[in-house]
């Protein structure tokens, strides 16, 4: 063996070292394809199996697309979208004449909005399956989402209110949900100069009434100093009287708020007590306000929104109402401010904060008790921060925003710039486990997971940025939702799925709570829309002056009438369609060319109207737009539309077998031979119910709507 | 006469036809890839209903695609009488039973047997005029060759439906009543038969010393024990 053939390979060697040490050293951020995040054989506990059921149902917010989708886990399977404050053209929902009230604000008609945060109605603190809230932070509203029918049924506008972003956290028995001001604004408004901010600008604390369905109302307003009131929670049991506030922007600031609202080390968590607040309104310690805000209810039974404008509200200060505010110091700028399971810890996430800060409710009452005060903020008392801190949880991560928890000790906050997710243990405070998430979680969900009994298998992270987990798609990327198994000691990620519109946060709840509760249709016979048809018989065209109503009937595979003619240039037609099929999954669309809005899609025993104002003559196809049958595609028909001023009189056909029935109908023909031509055009008729006259949609409550009332010995 | 037990198990035997008014007689069950759920029709005593409130208007509204007729339980005369002539069996059967007579009691069966097996008959007609009977003129779907007649007992493919006929409960009981009104009077005959074979082998003398004896059932069924080989 020679030198330098030893030093040959030993150059050699160095080399390739240096080469595979430049590679590695070049990108830290670079890596190769595979499975990023995933561990183990985690499919199985994501599969469920074709023709099975999800576990869960989850509601997230759509943030921007001002929706909900209804969203299956384990699988993460789109269920569902729920359209709530934003126009829907694919059910025609904001663009039928039946839930265009649904968008009305004071400020008009407003098609679209924010929706951020969603809350499920509670009964003693627990998840109950009745309905479902959520906020329109843009132009405040709250909305209630009926879970029998996955429908928006009632929106009310918050009046003194600008940015509902602490919103719709709920009380423990669904007394209130909540809506708090993200930003300050002049209250009553009014045209004062921005720099006028300390002096002008004020925010509110709403406690809206949500008990009783198609009632909401703001029972009373707190107007509170102009901070921005980020997030909430109500208190569990012994802390149930309470609600927490998280607010930043104790600065005041009113421009740059990226730096002039992080200068100061400690913002505040607000601790409200409610029941103070509704003694002090018992005892009149209010004043009403002038303000009008809209209140828009889907009715019941005849499935129409009714928009209506509600004036004046009570609005009280903390001063009037002692102990019912009292700031608790938090460091900067807090985010989520969370409430555990058994109500005594207020988490908040200070999002620019090195710690997690966890405030005691027993040390609050205490240090109310002992005056432990560090001033006050516009009459309000602050506590001394030492006085009501529990603990803080140490190094959790850069940027902590959010905390659920899994009801056995443990809580788990999101964390937006080192994205992750951070478990830790409630009284020790100890990081016992950290987990990565793509990228930059917002809020994390664990079903329950802020009520005193969550359902701790599951966590869901709602992600902010994407990038590189799924296909790319152009500029436009889906934000995305990571599922985590908490079930063990240590967080294991199962799945990676894309999701609709921004969701902010969700909630989630057992499918079996309200799997069964589902309607399968609408009650024809309790339908008591003014324009319903509940059969053939019942169609028509009628003429008011320039507007012309069209009562139709839509059921596999036709429509009554299916020709009309008489309709001008300039007509304004409402057709009021009724679905008359009383069956499960039997929806049926229209359209018509040149409808400037969009379909109607009619679910089975409900009437909606789509209206349309033909330009030109001409003759308009219209049809069902959706598979309804094997006979879908015959499902059609057509609208003569002559001059204005024609002499077509308006009319209305069907086919010439139908036009036979309603004669010898007309005749009184004898009921064999009804029923020889009903027979003959089954469709026309298909449902006795449909023959009966209309009935009051309450005393008809347990009217079955057909065949007649089985007789039973 | 015919003797208490065999009275008692015949009023049970009329009484159990009280089901047949309070559960369906008949079911037809269908199922298809568009209804995994099930669509279905109880036939009842008085009319036809669906297993759910809208099933058989939904029946009706897939057979127009067929072109067969309507389902109006209204127009079907048989439910008018049916509840009549059940009423009346089941009363007339407690009164065979109260009176005890052989021969009315053999008279009530056969005309429960043969009422049940018309019924059963014209049940299976109306199936045939409803399967058959097409109005193909109008009907968007037309097979040829193909009839829609559901089956009597058991399942049949009916294009996309497999369509299940089954007596249900209050049929059951009706069948079940019938069977055990037979039961009883085929009993009830042999037992006769052999206690006058009995009375035939006993001697003479005996049955003339002591003619009550041999009515009282606790002496005859003795006789009868030794009288068997």
């Amino acid at each position: 063996m020679t030198r330098s053939r030893s030093t040959g390979w030993a150059v050699a060697t160095a080399s390739l070292a240096v080469v595979a040490l430049y590679a590695y050293g070049c990108g830290p951020a670079a890596r190769s394809g595979g499975t990023i995040g995933a561990v183990g054989d985690v499919a199985s506990q994501v599969y469920v199996a074709p023709g099975t059921h999800d576990e869960f149902y989850a509601f997230l917010s759509g943030g921007f697309n001002g929706q909900l989708s209804v969203v299956g886990l384990p699988s993460g399977r789109t269920l569902k979208i729920i359209p709530v404050f934003s126009q829907h053209p694919e059910n025609g929902y904001g663009y039928n004449e039946e839930t265009k009230p649904m968008l009305e604000t004071t400020f008009g008609f407003v098609p679209w909005d924010d929706l951020h945060h969603t809350s499920l109605s509670q009964t003693n603190g627990e998840t109950d399956g009745r309905w479902l809230f959520v906020n329109g932070n843009n132009t405040p509203r709250v909305a209630r989402i009926d879970l029998t029918h996955m429908e928006t049924t009632e929106i009310l506008q918050i009046p003194n209110s600008a940015g509902n972003h602490a919103s719709p956290f709920i009380t423990g028995n669904s007394e209130y949900v909540l809506a708090a001001t993200r930003f300050s604004v002049p209250i009553p408004q009014a045209d004062v100069p921005i720099s006028s901010y300390k002096t002008n600008f004020k925010g509110t604390v709403s406690f809206i009434r949500a008990d009783k369905p198609g009632q909401m109302d703001i029972a009373f307003q707190l107007l509170v100093p102009g901070f921005n009131y980020d997030l909430a929670r109500a208190g569990k049991g012994p802390s149930e009287d309470w609600v927490f506030f998280t607010s930043y922007n104790t600065e005041e600031a009113f421009e740059k708020l990226e730096i002039n609202a992080s200068k100061n080390d400690k913002d505040f968590v607000a601790a409200v007590n409610w029941k103070v607040l509704e003694a002090c309104v018992g005892k009149g310690i209010y004043r009403t306000m002038d303000a009008e805000y809209n209140h828009n209810v889907m009715d019941e039974f005849s499935r129409e929104g009714k928009a209506t404008v509600k004036k004046g509200v009570k609005v009280l200060e903390p001063a009037e109402c002692p102990g019912s505010l009292y700031y608790l110091p938090t460091p900067k700028s807090p985010h989520g401010a969370d409430v555990d399971p058994t109500g005594e810890y207020i988490v908040a996430g200070g999002k620019l904060a090195t710690v997690i800060p966890v405030h005691s409710f027993s040390r609050m009452l205490q240090a109310i008790k002992d005056k432990a005060f560090d001033g006050d903020a516009y009459g309000a008392p602050i506590l001394k921060y030492e006085a009501t801190i529990a603990g803080e949880v140490q190094d959790p991560g850069l940027g902590p925003l959010h905390t659920e928890f899994d009801g056995k000790g443990y809580a788990y906050t999101s964390i937006f710039i080192s994205s992750e997710v951070v478990k830790w243990k409630l009284g020790t405070w100890e990081v016992v486990d950290r987990i990565p998430t793509y990228y930059s979680v917002g809020h994390l969900m664990i079903p329950g997971g802020d009520t005193k009994k969550p359902f701790g298998k599951y966590a869901l992270a709602m992600n902010k940025i994407t990038k590189d987990r799924f296909l790319p798609t152009g500029p436009e990327l889906a934000h995305s939702a990571q599922l985590y198994d908490i079930s063990g000691d240590r967080m294991k990620l199962l799945l990676d799925f894309p999701t609709i519109g921004e969701p902010h946060y969700a909630s989630a709840l057992p499918a079996a709570l309200i799997k069964d509760k589902q309607k399968k249709f609408y009650s024809l016979a309790e339908n008591t829309h003014p324009k319903v048809a509940r059969a053939a018989r019942e169609t028509g065209v009628e003429r008011k002056g320039k507007v012309v109503h069209v009562r139709m009937t839509a059921i596999r595979s036709s429509f009554a009438p299916d020709n009309i003619e008489g309709v001008q240039a300039g007509d304004t037609v409402l057709f009021h369609v009724t679905n008359i099929e009383q069956d499960w999954d039997v929806p049926h669309g229209f359209a018509i060319m040149g409808a400037t809005n969009a379909e109607l899609l009619v679910m089975p025993g409900e009437t909606r109207t789509l209206k349309w104002i033909p330009k030109t003559a001409g003759v308009y196809p219209m049809y069902c737009t959706d598979f309804c049958s094997a006979l879908h595609q015959e499902m059609q028909g057509y609208v003569r539309v002559g001059p204005s001023g024609s002499t077509v009189a308006l009319s209305a056909t069907t086919t010439r077998r139908a036009q036979q029935a309603a004669r010898m109908a007309a005749n009184e023909g004898n009921a064999a031979e009804r029923q020889a031509l009903n027979q003959l055009r089954p469709s026309r008729t298909a449902t006795d119910a449909a023959n009966k006259p209309v009935v009051d949609p309450h005393a008809a409550h347990t009217v079955p709507a057909s065949p007649p009332v089985p007789k039973q010995y | 006469m015919l003797r208490t037990p065999h009275r008692l198990l015949l009023a049970v035997a009329a009484l159990l036809l009280l089901a047949a008014f309070a559960f369906p007689l008949w079911r037809i069950s269908l199922v298809a890839p568009q209804y995994p759920e099930g669509l279905g029709m109880l036939i009842r005593v008085n009319t036809v209903t669906g297993v759910e409130p809208h099933h058989l208007d939904n029946i009706n509204g897939l057979n127009h695609y067929i072109g067969m007729k309507r389902i109006v339980p209204d127009t079907i005369p048989e439910l008018r009488i049916m509840p009549w002539a059940l009423g009346a069996l089941l009363l007339t059967g407690l009164g065979v039973a109260a009176l005890g007579n052989r021969r009315l009691a053999r008279a009530w069966a056969v005309v429960f047997l043969v009422g049940s097996l018309a019924g059963v008959a014209d049940f299976w007609r109306w199936q045939y005029d409803y399967g058959h009977n097409l109005d193909l003129e109008n009907a968007p779907i037309k097979i040829p060759g193909m009839s829609y007649q559901p089956p009597l007992i058991g399942s049949k493919q009916l294009l996309n439906f497999t369509a299940t006929s089954w007596p249900d409960l209050g049929g059951l009981a009706a069948f079940a009543s019938l069977g055990l009104a037979i039961a009883v009077l085929v009993h009830d005959a042999r037992t006769r038969a052999r206690t006058n074979r009995a009375l035939r082998d006993l001697p003479t003398g005996d049955a003339h010393a002591n003619p009550g004896a041999l009515r009282s059932p606790l002496i005859l069924r003795h006789t009868v024990k030794e009288a068997a080989p």
